[in-house]
């Protein structure tokens, strides 16, 4: 006889589960309990259940295995929103387990009760509720199954206490058997043939890499096939890194902060051959005017995907590995085009930079990492330093990058370092985060050092929610409000104080670091950057303990180039205003 | 642009919340849903629902897509450009001031085929199984001549023909 948590325990472990992200409560008890009783699996415990589920997330990303949180009914739960959403929008497997009130309190508002499958309805692949006992091993083997394969994404599956508290005699399914539920397996010759008749047919042809690449792991694969068909490759943001950014075919990455040549390509391409992208806003800019000249082929997982933004002439639905592979074999080696040529001067005419002041100039910190580091995992928050991150940093088999793209849910960074951590004990974590998005979920410091992580921690401090800011420069006539992370009572609404009187950035990370007993710099010019990186880095390790490094950005700094809200890709600022 | 009728059956897991997920996709979406109509079929574990929508090929494509990518939906099919067999079933109670009054609701019900089924001194109700369009017909005639009238009308259900080329 097994109690529901016994089985639940089981599946786990039959699932390979082997880190669980998990904040407890009165309805997740008996599921703790269980936890306490063996040692094949770790609980890490994270200061919010935010964190718990970025970490998750992030940790699926990091290893491609399924990432697994724990959260207590009511507040435990809802404190999950935001992270399910994003692990949605990024299609990151996760299972996020959920406490709930006995079945016999549903409905009455009993305390800590919350409808949580209603309320993540629209933001997960799949959620449910287990109402029988013996349903429980079934739903949780359905559970993995529906986050891992297909496109994948989060599923939610909330446990009612009873139900784990139950004791019958069963084992965890062997086998899943879902009638609604059949991921694609194969791709479409035929199809593919006629994507790649145009191929040849094409003048001008460009491929763009969305994040279906890295997430299909299809680099490798895709790097053969540019160089065997030898055209030029842009990238969304998630899609950066399905080449080396270094490799001469690779451009860049295109929307609204991509790179003059990426976008310009797009816009005089006369074949669009993308690959698990969703065409985003953030990429197309006004729709109508997007890769104008060019027939599209799109090749992605998801058929909701396709001809959704914009109307595709081929379209391919299969996984991206499986199709780059199956076009592998159907390619002959081409000539080098007069058009790789042209893209390349564009992006000579026009390369990406940061104009500084007097500070630390961003890109160089990017540019520092690029030289020091030759193996890491960087994770990154949301905003400018996200921005000058996709832009600057260089990526290969062994240089990863993670951020939130879809959802662009601040607070993501910290946490999603520790997830990355967790998954790759050896590996150099750089979390790259804004002062705005780290003070969102910087007590996870406690976990970092409590779990001994040497994460380094790049905080770039503009004392302003900088990519808010700049967007305030550009469309509000300079109205910077609500976004200076220095304002106090005092501050005259409009007018600045003078430079002398403006107070002092809250908190002083340097305190805050010292706090936890972890070693902490500020760089404030740009000679220290390099050094700076290097002692942080032999430190966290030294130290087993993250180390945090703060720079002090022109408070002012901008990304460029930008495509306005609805703007056409050919048309960007490239300079300030 | 091409905005007309769709009709979709929709065959999901006979569960709690099954509804609200798929109606929760057309309304996430901002697809308006003009009619709907869920009920069990022959396997008791599986529903079916039927669908009508207005709207363009483009937001109609999305639509299904949206569905079928969801674990509960089990199948769909597309009833608007196949022959089917629909009807409405709709109640329409009315008030009667005078004996002319009653004889003229007898005929027109008779000529859309509709029966009385309950009556009292001031009321009558009509019920009237009729293709979506001759029950907005009925409603039509009747509220040029009666203002007080309640009317329920249970959305369309349909079936695909066998041995009709048009519904
Ligand atoms: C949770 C959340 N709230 C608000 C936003 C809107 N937003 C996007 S970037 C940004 C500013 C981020 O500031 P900071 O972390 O300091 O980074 P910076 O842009 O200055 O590099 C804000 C507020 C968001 N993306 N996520
Ligand atoms: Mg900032």
């Amino acid at each position: 006889m097994k109690k529901g948590t016994q089985l639940w325990l089981e599946a786990l472990k039959e699932e390979d589960v082997d880190t669980i992200f998990g904040y407890p409560g009165g309805y997740v008890l008996d599921i703790f309990d269980e936890l306490y009783k063996q040692n094949d699996i770790r609980l890490i415990l994270p200061r919010h259940e935010q964190a718990a589920v970025h970490a998750a997330d992030a940790y699926a990303r990091a290893t491609g295995k399924v990432g697994v949180c724990v959260a207590t009914s009511g507040p435990g739960a809802t404190n999950l929103v935001t992270g399910i959403a994003n692990a949605n929008y990024d299609s990151v497997p996760l299972v996020c387990f959920t406490g709930q009130v006995p079945l016999d309190l549903i409905g009455n508002d009993a305390f800590q009760e919350v409808d949580f499958i209603g309320i993540t309805r629209s933001v997960c692949k799949y959620g449910v509720m287990v109402r029988d006992r013996k349903d429980l091993g079934r739903i949780i083997k359905e559970a993995f199954y529906i986050a891992r394969t297909g496109k994948p994404g989060p599923v939610v599956v909330d446990l009612p206490s009873n139900i784990m508290k139950e004791v019958m005699k069963d084992s965890y399914p062997a086998e899943v058997h879902i009638r609604g539920y059949k991921p694609n397996s194969d791709v479409h010759v035929g199809q593919l043939k006629r994507a790649l008749k145009l191929l040849r047919d094409a003048e001008r042809p460009l491929f763009l890499c969305g994040g279906g690449i890295n997430i299909a792991h299809a680099n490798q694969a895709f790097r053969q096939l540019a160089e065997i068909v030898n055209i030029p490759v842009i990238t969304t943001v998630m899609g950066k890194g399905a080449i080396p950014t270094n490799h001469p075919l690779y451009v860049g990455s295109m929307g609204m902060h991509g790179c003059y040549a990426a976008n310009k390509a797009v816009s005089e391409c006369d074949l669009l051959f993308s690959i698990g992208t969703r065409f985003n806003d953030r990429i197309t800019g006004k729709i109508s005017e997007f890769a104008k000249e060019a027939k599209i082929v799109h090749i992605d997982i998801d058929t909701a995907a396709i001809s959704r933004n914009i109307k595709v002439d081929v379209p391919v639905v299969g996984d991206a590995k499986l199709a780059i592979e199956k076009m592998l074999t159907m390619v002959k080696q081409s000539e080098k085009r007069e058009w790789v040529a042209q893209v390349k001067k564009w992006k000579e005419e026009y390369p990406l930079g940061v104009k500084s002041g007097n500070c630390v100039n961003p890109q160089r910190i990017i540019e520092s990492i690029n030289n020091i580091f030759d193996d890491f995992i960087a994770v990154t928050d949301v905003g400018q330093h996200q921005m000058w991150t996709t832009q600057f940093l260089e990526l290969d088999n062994h240089k990863k990058l993670l951020t939130s793209g879809g959802l662009g849910a601040m607070g993501f960074g910290f946490p999603a370092a520790i997830g990355a951590q967790l998954a790759y004990p050896e590996k150099q974590v750089i979390c790259i985060t804004g002062d705005g998005g780290f003070q969102m979920n910087m007590a996870e410091m406690a976990t970092a050092v409590a779990w001994e992580l040497p994460i380094v921690v790049l905080v770039f401090n503009n004392s302003f929610l900088g990519m808010v800011r700049q967007q305030q420069q550009y469309f509000c006539e300079k109205h910077y409000y609500g976004t200076c992370l220095k304002e106090r009572k005092s501050c005259q609404r409009i007018k600045c104080h003078t430079p002398e009187e403006c107070p002092p950035y809250l908190p002083d990370f340097l305190k805050f670091a010292e706090s936890y007993n972890v070693e902490a710099y500020r760089v404030t010019e740009e000679e220290q950057i390099e050094q700076t990186l290097k002692i942080a880095s032999e430190k966290a390790k030294q130290n087993k303990a993250p180390v945090l490094v703060e720079f002090i950005l022109e408070r002012y700094d901008i990304v460029l180039p930008i495509v306005r809200h609805g703007g056409t890709l050919d048309n960007m600022i490239l300079e300030e205003n | 642009m091409d905005i007309k009728k769709r009709w979709l059956a929709v065959f999901v897991e006979n569960q709690v919340g099954v509804l609200a997920k798929i109606s929760g996709i057309c309304s996430s979406k901002l697809y308006n849903i003009e009619t709907i109509t869920v009920g069990t079929t022959a396997d008791p574990t599986i529903s079916r629902m039927t669908f009508s929508f207005l709207s363009n090929d483009a937001t109609f494509e999305q639509i299904k897509k949206q569905m079928n990518r969801c674990v509960e939906v089990i199948k769909i099919i597309d009833l608007t450009d196949i022959p089917t067999h629909m009807k409405e079933l709709m109640f329409i109670k009315l008030k009667i001031n005078s004996p002319v009054e009653k004889e003229e609701v007898i005929s027109i019900a008779k000529i859309f085929r509709a029966s009385i089924i309950d009556y009292d001194m001031e009321r009558l109700i009509l019920q009237s199984v009729n293709s979506e369009v001759g029950n907005n017909d009925l409603i039509n005639l009747l509220s040029k001549r009666f203002h007080d009238m309640e009317i329920v009308r249970g959305g369309v259900v349909s079936i695909e023909a066998m041995s009709i080329s048009n519904g």
